[in-house]
């Protein structure tokens, strides 16, 4: 919420903003053998990688502010997205990253890995988080609300 | 139990404006959004509902009949009008920015207790298609 200004609390929302990143990556580790690697990872082991065009949905929950109609302001949190995410991340090989130096840098692993980061954001609680890897695969982490 | 989501679509123009505060105020937070000319979208709603399935019909709801329940409450109002100006809960005086979050909420009241055999269980706005809020009824 922008700084100086007064709100009060009314019902609680949720508000989904999604940004698009695009990063290779590699599904190798140390611990299997070159053919275990093989085996379990198939043609995401191959040496060279390969690469994604990520979406990623990042849902914020909490009261809709009454002066303002939102949950949160979306400029600040395009902003932590572009700082934390997008120029950390989009354009990169994430085997080559530090936070990918002993973990696999699955798209499970990434979406844990982006829900962490997204806890630092202060304007709003982020509920949940999920990303696409493909059209055909996407994952999420985060509350179960809206049951069903 | 099972839902059921039905898409709707309608376009709208809106402005956000806080009367309670100075122009300087409102264009601090709210930035283009502010233009009190109006600008718009293209929303589409998406409405789940929660029910038992008929064993006779196999339905939960009639679709036909949802679809009718969505024009009627929501897109004859909104579609191809003014927020702020012409749909009475964004009216001035109200206090009601027409936010996506509010635009959900504002949904949410319009059709709850008319779905017949089913229980509304989200209301979801796309403002576009990389911003959009869910509404699940909570105070």
């Amino acid at each position: 919420m922008a700084a100086g200004v007064a709100t009060s609390a009314g019902p609680k929302a949720y508000l989904s903003r999604r940004y698009r990143l695009s990063a290779s990556h590699r599904l190798h580790t140390e611990a299997y053998s070159a053919e275990e690697n093989r085996a379990v990872y198939g043609k995401c082991n191959n040496p060279h990688g390969h690469g994604h065009n990520y979406a990623v949905e990042v849902t914020l929950g909490g009261p809709v502010h009454a002066e303002t109609g939102m949950v949160c302001d979306l400029g600040d949190l395009d902003e932590f997205a572009r700082t934390h995410l997008l120029e950390r991340f989009d354009g990169m090989n994430l085997n080559t990253l530090e936070e990918f130096r002993e973990l696999v840098p699955t798209t499970e692993n990434f979406t844990r890995m982006v829900h962490r980061i997204f806890q630092g954001f202060r304007g709003a609680r982020v509920v949940r988080v999920r990303i696409e890897e493909t059209g055909n695969n996407s994952f999420e982490i985060g509350d179960q609300f809206g049951r069903g | 139990m099972i839902l059921l989501t039905r898409k709707a679509e309608f376009s709208s123009a809106h402005y956000y404006w806080n009367e309670a505060w100075t122009e300087d105020e409102n264009r601090r937070v709210f930035g283009r959004c502010a233009n009190k000319n109006g600008h718009g979208h293209n929303y589409t709603l998406e409405v789940t509902v929660a029910g038992e399935v008929d064993p006779v019909s196999g339905f939960v709801v009639d679709l036909k009949e949802l679809k009718e329940i969505l024009e009627r409450e929501v897109v004859s109002v909104y579609d191809h009008r003014h927020l702020n100006l012409e749909v009475a809960e964004f009216a001035a005086g109200t206090g009601m920015v027409p936010t996506t979050e509010n635009i959900a909420i504002a949904i949410w009241r319009r059709l709850e207790g008319k779905i017949p055999h089913a229980k509304l269980h989200r209301v979801r706005v796309y403002e576009m298609d990389d911003l959009f809020a869910d509404y699940y009824g909570e105070r």
